[in-house]
């Protein structure tokens, strides 16, 4: 399985998410620019968090239009996993591959610390190897992870078992606490808190590991390959 | 050349943290009156053209596209020239 790591002028937490997969996984994980306009040779395109064009105008409002954004479209398109998180998660809604939209946090305050999730849904390909309902311990350091969207959107996104992550405490204000939600195929995840800050108990948690072994083991069931644990 | 002012506020239905926060300092200064605060953003756009119709459109279009998100923005226009 073949994991592409996204990077955009700004992006922050690209190494994290290499070394994550490397360390988790190990796996074969590229770099991938944002001027790139091929991304056919890989499962899983990682879209890291960061300040993407330096926040400009809106978090991810720029980023969005980056030539390998088409690239990641026809990628989720076609079944592949897109993991997008913090910056990534606001780019993957400014470009329509997720509902709804960041705002700034309701205390407008920086938030930088572990927050416990509850895993709303495990039945995707990133969260397969949690248990329904556990709880989690996940970094999250963002200023804009207020999540929204409209009722009608919320009411849809719950009838489709799209809620993948809540916070136990919210941090941010967001919408009936979610933390990530996924696309209605279910490839697509968007999330503000960090996993890839959380893949070794020397970072204070490694809550975030199981996040990377659930894509390799959905990929490798798809592909009939061994899983790991 | 015709000069495009454009304003993008958070949309009403939306709760806008800023102008909350904002909202609180001015009461707290004793700017009591203060009903509702929004902030928004305002850009000047210079356009090398004189043909104001298909200016026109061009904003619009620069709005939903880019300048701001419609899920939880809107915004209004001015054309100046």
């Amino acid at each position: 399985m073949k994991f592409a790591v996204l990077v955009f002028p700004g992006s922050n937490c690209d190494i994290d998410c290499y070394k994550a997969i490397e360390d988790t996984v190990g796996e074969p994980v590229d770099y991938v620019w944002h001027t790139a306009t091929d991304l056919s040779p890989y499962d899983c395109i990682l879209v890291p968090g960061g300040f993407s064009y330096g926040d400009y105008l809106r978090c991810g409002a720029i980023s969005r239009f980056a030539p390998v954004m088409k690239e990641v479209a026809k990628a989720a398109a076609e079944g592949k996993y897109v993991l997008g998180i913090c910056n990534g998660f606001q780019i993957l809604t400014e470009a329509g591959l997720l509902p709804g939209a960041l705002r700034r946090n309701l205390s407008m305050k920086f938030r930088c610390h572990d927050t416990v999730l509850k895993v709303a849904n495990n039945d995707t390909p990133f969260t397969k190897n949690y248990a329904a309902g556990e709880e989690i311990v996940i970094p999250i350091a963002h200023g804009e992870g207020n999540y929204y969207c409209d009722d009608e959107t919320l009411a849809r996104l719950q009838a489709n078992n799209q809620i993948v992550f809540t916070y136990k405490d919210n941090p941010n204000g967001s919408v009936t606490d979610i933390a990530g939600i996924c696309n209605e195929q279910g490839n697509v995840l968007g999330m503000m808190p960090h996993p890839e800050r959380a893949v070794d108990a020397l970072l204070g948690t490694d809550d975030g590991k199981r996040m990377f072994t659930s894509i390799l083991n959905a990929w490798r069931d798809r592909h009939g390959a061994a899983s790991v644990r | 050349m015709i000069k495009a002012t454009v304003y993008v506020t958070i949309k009403q239905s939306v709760l806008d943290p800023q102008g909350v926060a904002v909202q609180g300092a001015l009461h707290s200064m004793g700017f009591g009156e203060v009903d509702s605060v929004r902030i928004g953003k305002y850009m000047e756009l210079n356009l090398d053209t004189t043909d104001r119709e298909s200016a026109e459109k061009r904003v619009i279009e620069m709005c939903e596209k880019l300048l701001a998100n419609t899920v939880i923005e809107d915004y209004r226009y001015e054309l100046e020239g």
